[in-house]
């Protein structure tokens, strides 16, 4: 069935373009596969067999922090430089430059948090072969085969990982172009004068190849000065089976095996209504690959910001259920094994190699070098109202009113492009938006807040100041012959500002202050879009991969133009309140480390069925990679949804990180109370279970930014030792304790649920009714269910006064919900700052919430932070508990008293009325 | 102003007056429900789940499921807050915006913990909204009596319409008998006409078959005196042979044998034999004579074709050149242009008379006297037919758009009936927009381009009790992408009949605010409230 929906897919997409004028479909011929990247089609066409690459031992030195010795290649004899660090956290860097390159060549600065700091590493055995290095304690080692080079990571006597082990490694050193070499008799007589350059050159004379100086796709030639210089290198991983990451793709949160079609590709690209399950580049790149087995976690970091493609393959890939269940039994001793391969077109190999063993050892790792994600404003949690285009002030006052009237809060209420004056970011329509401050006042004064958008296309227009100063700074970015680059975007004619330019991101964060940015106030965040970059005009609609930065080409940087243009609008955001407000800045584009300035979202998908449905793994596979402040446009954006699939799209948007409604230009107007009472009410219910669950909502960004873990996280992040989780992305958790099941299905009546732990139990949060883990839960559903389940051992922390917005509920009172687990215990936590300053580094409150014998208590976790908050415990209600003859309250003063109760018997719900002690205080509850 | 407005009013005005007396009872519970809420006294909540201690209400905890425990506070996710509202009209508040930090109520007993500085607003908000009533209270009154006016128009020109409907269908009947009265005269005239037309057409078939065999039989004599090479009065095998085009199988050799087959088997033939053997030769023949003068050449312009004596040439032509036009026209043809057959051999109709001798058939001769007169009297019998039928035509029309006119639904009391066949318009910055009530909605860019159609008139699209308050105009132009444009129109009362804006809430989907005396509803008298208000 797969094969068919394959093979019909070109059919189906030209059906489409014939009916329906071509406009619901990616047009993939607008974008290059592995075959018209010319060094894709040369990589791939490698085969796996004995590496040509032979480790020369003699040059090897070790110091207390790196190894580093050469490897030549004895096909052409061109060295290279291997250098091995083992990193603090249970991590080994691999770099692999040339030794003498013709000229240097990239290496990706900015997206590691600091250089990262090292350990000894110590020679155990050496002899002609290789050498073995101890990766410290727990038996780990490396082995460094010289001839054919290969390493391999092991664990005891089993291998964690090989590299170069299918000798894949391959490095397209820099070389003069041959016809002008010849020309240039001052090179040749160079190189000679430098034999390590080009050694034994003339040996073997590489041939040149189509597409290595110069490449065509459709009507865009790329003039590649530099000719060929892709790197690529192979990992095997024995005893795995599912891999995971690599975002984005519109594709399963496993990945699949690539043999029979494109590798995934990393090039950050404008993708007109992408098609779902299938590898091609969208927006983002993140090069960060997990591996996973019921005994290990581990991860791939691939730091290379050129375009990239990474190809799968598995030995069981092919294997049915059976086959595997043969093998078992037949005792095959064939090991499962999957084999990675990354290719990148410039820049070097630089790879980190996360080795776990456990997943949140992964993220702890991956943070450790890319740093986690931002603590966002309390705000950004909330609900956020968009529409290309809300047309101007009066229209945007009224869906203000029109929340009210409706009694549906929300924080964010967004403007797109439309409200500029020509598409001149930083400006403001005269007409339809002639008073924007008085627009900001009056969202600000009912507590809420506005996006308006900032995308990174200038118009080039002599009579706007953005562009005559980026003009002026010489800050664009320029084409080939040294001019400034022009692309064809919103404005029409657009240079692209050097975002990779310190000087250029200081300028344009400067550009955000309220006395530049005109209209602009403190209530006003910023989104930045098209900035893969979208160049409408360019080849597979972004920039010319020719086009310079400085010194490099654009060939080097794209992946990185989005993750730039985010940090530095986040840092004209953060300076313009002094350093004292946390910004929110939304982004379409993205790499590894843009977790640190904001959110993103998976761009723009469709009101279909099947987009609700991949907005699951999407955002999965990117909070696995460090991104955790993901959401999908609720409702999609291109076509218009019926009723069902927009209640369906906010019941499942509202558990999950970003929570933003949007709708392309052309669609009709959707607002929640334009589908008749019973629909606003359905939605209504939705959002406000978001508002209920802010301050545990808020509690998981904070541990996100702490520690990197995800927040909308896999089963098996959980539950790493149960292979029934290994696969699943029609459900998720929050953090540790909720999990969610949306309801993706047209028409459902049901949805099938696996509660995970053999020893747990859940709680459905509406009924409260007990399941028992490890097990597949058949779950009636109407339009109003929303399948949410508490892990029993587990305390969250509610408010249930909604209110109109966020922060309307500061000052609101807590519920807690203590969930018991068979043992009769529960954890959790409670966290509360200001909402939206800095000042949570030091002012916040963290609490340990712990029930056990009986006993509720609060433990400060955090003694040395300085908070206050006005916040009491209104309600507690305890799952699964027994009746008690009394409850007793003990606060710190050491004071006792009674608490009332009331006792559900059917259901084992306790609920202890109004104990009321303030929600920073100890305390303690007691059971009698 | 709707009714639903004038109610506001009238409770404003009412409310001022009783608020005057504050009654104790606790925070957020309406007056109307004060007696549920008894001092001291258990509580039930309102729909009866259960009783509370009295001091439980407004605790800041819920304790009923429909929230009536706490009136006061945001406790309950479902409670409603009660503002008096002393000098405006009083409200409800959902119980979320207690203490939320913004000011709801204009008497700021919402904000009573939460630091929230709040201005008291109800007095300047009573007085604005007196005078905004007041001022609407005029324009209502006026606009009702306009549209009174406008009803009465309505009616006479519905009487007018009907009295001309009547007048029209007397017409029409007479018309319409006269059409029937001349339909049987043209079908009398035509009958006569058509009979004469194929006498005289037979002749013409009949003449011409006999010309052309006399033609035939000349052309034979002239053929065998041509072949008749020695004048003997008779041709023989030898000189059938001089003539190769005469080869049976075409094969490039004219036989002897073949030749004497030609002539039937035997040597020779005499005139009279000759008669059969022309029948079989006479389309391959070739003249002598049109051998030597005329070339090979076969691709000749028009005008030496003209000069070539050929006996084809009449009957080449129209078959190869304009077999198509002749199909298509065939029919209408027939009568009228029975000499354009000949015209259309092209080149030119101006044919010289020896030429036209020469042609085979020659045009067919005019109709006789007789015929002419009859047919001239069967066209003198159409036209005025038709001309009648045309004149009922009209009327039909006439009748329609009354019909139309008439049954279109232009409210309860055709108070909108003024606005058919008018047009309003806006202008705004971009574009002049343009009402035509009942018909269609359309904008022009102000600076050149070309109109677009934002919907025809569809229905009158208001909410059941007020059906009249919306027009919907729908299936204008498409849009990329999207939807037919439409439109919604707002009408609201008001003196003059003018559009006051007109935006686009969803691509595609405009919003029109459209002011017309006809929506105006009956004020209630109001005058001794309004009076008795301003005592206070």
């Amino acid at each position: 069935m797969a094969t068919f929906t394959e093979r019909m897919a070109p059919v189906l997409v030209l059906w489409l373009a014939v009916f329906l004028s071509g406009t619901w479909a990616v047009d993939k011929g607008n974008f290059k596969t592995c075959d018209q990247s010319s060094f894709c089609k040369r990589q791939r066409a490698l085969k796996p067999g004995e590496s040509p690459y032979r480790a020369l031992l003699e040059t090897m030195e070790l110091t207390n922090t790196r190894l580093t010795l050469q490897l030549i290649n004895d096909n052409n004899k061109v060295r290279l430089l291997l250098e091995l660090y083992r990193l603090q956290g249970n991590m080994t860097r691999v770099k692999i430059n040339e030794l003498k390159p013709l000229k240097p060549r990239y290496e990706v600065p900015d997206v590691l948090i600091r250089e990262p700091p090292t350990e000894p590493l110590s020679l155990l055995s050496q002899d002609e072969n290789g050498v073995v290095l101890s990766l410290g304690a727990e038996s780990q080692r490396v082995i460094l085969s010289a001839r054919p080079f290969r390493l391999d990571i092991m664990e005891g006597r089993e291998v964690v990982m090989s590299l170069n082990s299918r000798g894949l490694l391959a490095f397209e050193h820099l070389r003069m172009r041959k016809d002008t070499s010849q020309a240039d008799p001052e090179a040749e007589k160079k190189e000679e004068a430098d034999p390590a350059a080009q050694p034994e050159a003339a040996k073997e004379e590489e041939k040149d190849e189509d597409g290595m100086w110069e490449e065509t796709f459709k009507s865009h030639t790329d003039s590649k000065p530099n000719g060929p210089s892709a790197v690529s290198l192979d990992f095997s991983l024995p005893g795995v089976e599912h891999v995971y990451g690599i975002p984005e793709h519109a594709d399963t949160l496993r990945l699949k095996t690539t043999e029979n079609g494109d590798p995934y590709r990393l090039y950050n690209l404008d993708v007109f209504q992408y098609e779902l399950y299938n590898p091609m580049a969208l927006y983002g790149a993140v090069p960060v690959m997990l591996a996973h087995n019921a005994q290990r976690t581990t991860g791939v970091f691939w730091l290379n910001a050129a375009e990239t493609w990474v190809d799968i393959s598995s030995n069981t890939a092919g294997k049915t259920v059976f086959g595997k269940m043969l093998d078992y039994v037949q005792g095959s001793n064939e090991t499962p094994q999957t084999d990675v391969r990354w290719i990148s077109e410039s820049g070097i190999i630089d790879v980190f190699i996360m080795l776990g063993p456990t997943p949140k050892d992964v993220f702890s790792q991956y943070a450790s070098l890319t740093g986690t994600q931002a603590f966002p404003p309390l705000a950004a949690v909330g609900y956020h109202q968009c529409r290309w285009n809300y047309n101007d002030q009066e229209d945007v006052a009224a869906v203000d009113a029109g929340f009210d009237e409706h009694d549906i809060p929300y924080d964010y209420i967004w403007l797109d492009i439309e409200h500029t004056d020509g598409k001149r970011y930083f400006t403001w329509d005269p007409h339809k938006f002639a008073t924007p401050k008085e627009m900001l006042q009056g969202l600000s004064d009912k507590k809420r807040k506005m996006v308006a958008i900032v995308d990174p296309h200038i118009k080039v227009d002599s009579n706007y100041k953005i562009h005559n100063e980026i003009r002026s700074r010489s800050f664009y970015i320029k084409n080939k012959d040294g001019g400034d680059y022009e692309g064809w975007c919103w404005p029409g004619s657009a240079g692209y500002p050097d975002f990779t330019r310190a000087d250029m991101r200081d300028w344009w964060a400067s550009m955000f202050a309220y006395d530049q940015y005109e209209g602009s106030m403190k209530n006003l965040d910023t989104w930045n879009d098209m900035n893969e970059p979208s160049v409408f005009n360019g080849p597979e609609v972004t920039m010319h991969k020719d086009a310079m930065h400085g010194a490099w080409e654009h060939r080097d940087v794209h992946n990185m133009y989005g993750f730039y243009v985010q940090m530095a609008t986040a840092e004209g955001l953060i300076q313009r309140s002094g350093g004292v407000e946390r910004p929110f800045v939304l982004t379409r584009a993205f790499f590894a480390g843009s977790q640190r300035y904001g959110a993103v979202w998976t761009g723009d998908n469709a009101a279909e069925w099947e987009h609700l449905k991949i907005s699951i793994p999407m955002c999965l596979s990117l909070g696995l990679v460090g991104i955790s402040f993901c959401g999908a446009d609720v409702g999609g954006f291109f076509k218009s949804p019926n009723t069902e699939l927009l209640v369906r799209w906010y019941q499942a948007g509202a558990y999950q990180p970003f929570f933003r409604a949007h709708a392309h230009l052309d669609t009709p107007r959707r607002e929640p109370w334009l589908f008749g009472p019973e629909n606003t009410a359905l939605i209504r219910e939705a959002v406000r279970q978001r508002y209920t669950l802010l301050p545990y909502w808020y509690l998981q960004f904070y541990h996100a930014h702490r520690t990197g873990e995800p927040i909308m996280r896999p089963l098996w992040v959980e539950y790493p030792e149960d292979p029934a989780t290994f696969a699943l992305e029609d459900e998720y958790l929050i953090g540790r304790d909720l999990l969610v099941h949306p309801v993706t299905e047209e028409g459902a009546r049901g949805v099938t649920a696996y509660l995970p732990g053999k020893d747990q139990v859940w709680f459905d949060v509406h009924t409260f009714q007990k399941h028992n883990g490890a097990q597949n839960l058949y779950i009636p559903v109407t339009m109003s269910s929303i399948p949410v389940f508490q892990r029993g051992g587990s305390i969250i922390p509610r408010k249930i006064r909604v209110r109109r917005s966020s922060s309307c509920m500061m000052q609101d009172p807590y519920t807690l919900y203590v969930a018991l687990n068979l043992q009769r215990t529960a954890e959790g936590e409670l966290y509360i700052d200001d909402g939206h300053t800095f000042n949570y580094e030091k002012e916040f409150i963290h609490r340990r919430l712990s029930f056990a014998n009986n006993v509720l208590s609060s433990v400060n976790l955090a003694p040395e932070a300085q908070f206050s908050t006005s916040s009491w415990i209104e309600r507690i209600v305890i799952l699964g508990a027994s009746k008690p003859s009394k409850v007793l309250l003990k606060t710190d003063d050491g004071q006792e008293s009674q608490v009332e109760f009331d006792f559900d018997a059917s259901m084992s719900v306790l609920t202890l009325r109004k104990p009321g002690m303030n929600a920073g205080a100890d305390w303690n509850v007691m059971l009698q | 102003m709707t009714s639903c407005q004038t109610q506001y009013l009238l409770m404003l005005l009412l409310s001022v007056g009783v608020s005057a007396v504050e009654v104790q009872r606790p925070r957020g519970v309406p007056l109307s429900k004060r007696q549920f809420y008894e001092e001291g006294k258990p509580f039930t909540c309102l729909d009866g789940s259960r009783t509370i201690p009295f001091d439980r209400v407004n605790d800041d905890y819920c304790d009923c499921k429909d929230g009536s425990d706490e009136p006061g506070t945001a406790a309950c996710p479902n409670g409603s807050f009660h503002c008096t509202n002393a000098g405006f009209r009083p409200g409800f508040i959902p119980s979320s915006r207690i203490n939320d930090g913004i000011c709801d109520c204009c008497d700021t007993t919402d904000e009573y913990n939460s630091g929230a500085a709040c201005q008291n607003t109800c007095r300047e908000l009573g007085r604005k909204e007196r005078e905004s009533l007041q001022k609407m209270a005029e324009i209502t009154k006026e606009g009702f009596l306009l549209k009174q006016q406008l009803i009465q128009e309505a009616k006479r020109g519905l009487e007018e319409k009907k009295a001309k409907q009547a007048d029209i269908q007397i017409g029409k009947k007479d018309l319409e008998t006269k059409v029937e009265a001349l339909r049987t005269v043209k079908e009398t005239a035509e009958q006569p006409e058509k009979e004469a037309k194929e006498r005289h057409l037979k002749a013409w078939e009949e003449q011409k078959a006999v010309i052309q065999m006399e033609k035939d039989k000349a052309k034979m004599a002239e053929v065998l005196s041509e072949l008749d090479d020695d004048a003997d009065g008779s041709v023989s095998v030898a000189e059938l042979l001089s003539h190769s085009e005469l080869d049976p199988d075409s094969d490039g050799s004219f036989t002897e044998a073949e030749a004497q087959g030609l002539l039937g088997g035997v040597d020779k033939v005499d005139s009279v034999a000759f008669e059969s053997v022309w029948n079989n030769i006479k389309d391959k023949y070739t003249s002598e004579q049109a051998n030597t003068e005329t070339p090979a050449e076969v691709e000749t312009p028009g005008e030496e074709i003209r000069e070539t004596p050929s006996d084809n040439d009449s009957e080449q032509y129209p078959e190869d050149d304009i077999p198509e036009e002749e199909e298509e026209d065939d029919e209408e043809d027939e009568e009228e242009d029975q000499d354009d057959g000949d015209y259309k051999q092209s080149p030119p109709p101006t044919q010289t008379p020896d030429k036209k001798d020469e042609d085979d058939e020659g045009t067919m001769p005019p109709f006789d006297q007789e015929t002419q007169n009859l047919i001239d009297a069967a066209q003198e019998a159409r036209d005025a037919f038709d001309e009648a039928e045309k004149a009922l035509r009209e009327v039909d029309d006439q009748v329609k758009n009354l019909e139309k006119e008439i049954s279109f639904d232009f409210g309860p009391n055709a108070e909108f009936a003024y606005l058919y066949s008018q047009c309003y318009e806006l202008s705004t910055s971009e574009y002049i927009y343009r009402l035509c009530p009942f018909n269609r909605m359309s904008q022009k860019p102000k600076f050149g381009g070309s109109e677009t159609n934002l919907g025809s008139w569809g229905h009158w699209a208001g909410p059941e009790d007020n059906i009249y308050s919306l027009m919907k105009y729908e299936h204008g132009t498409g849009c990329w992408q999207g939807p037919n444009r439409s439109t919604t129109i707002k009408l609201t009362c008001g003196t003059e009949t003018v559009v006051t804006s007109v935006s686009e809430p969803s691509r595609c989907e405009y919003l029109m605010e459209f002011i017309s005396p006809a929506i105006c509803q009956e004020p209630p008298s109001l005058d001794a409230a309004l009076h008795g208000h301003e005592e206070l």
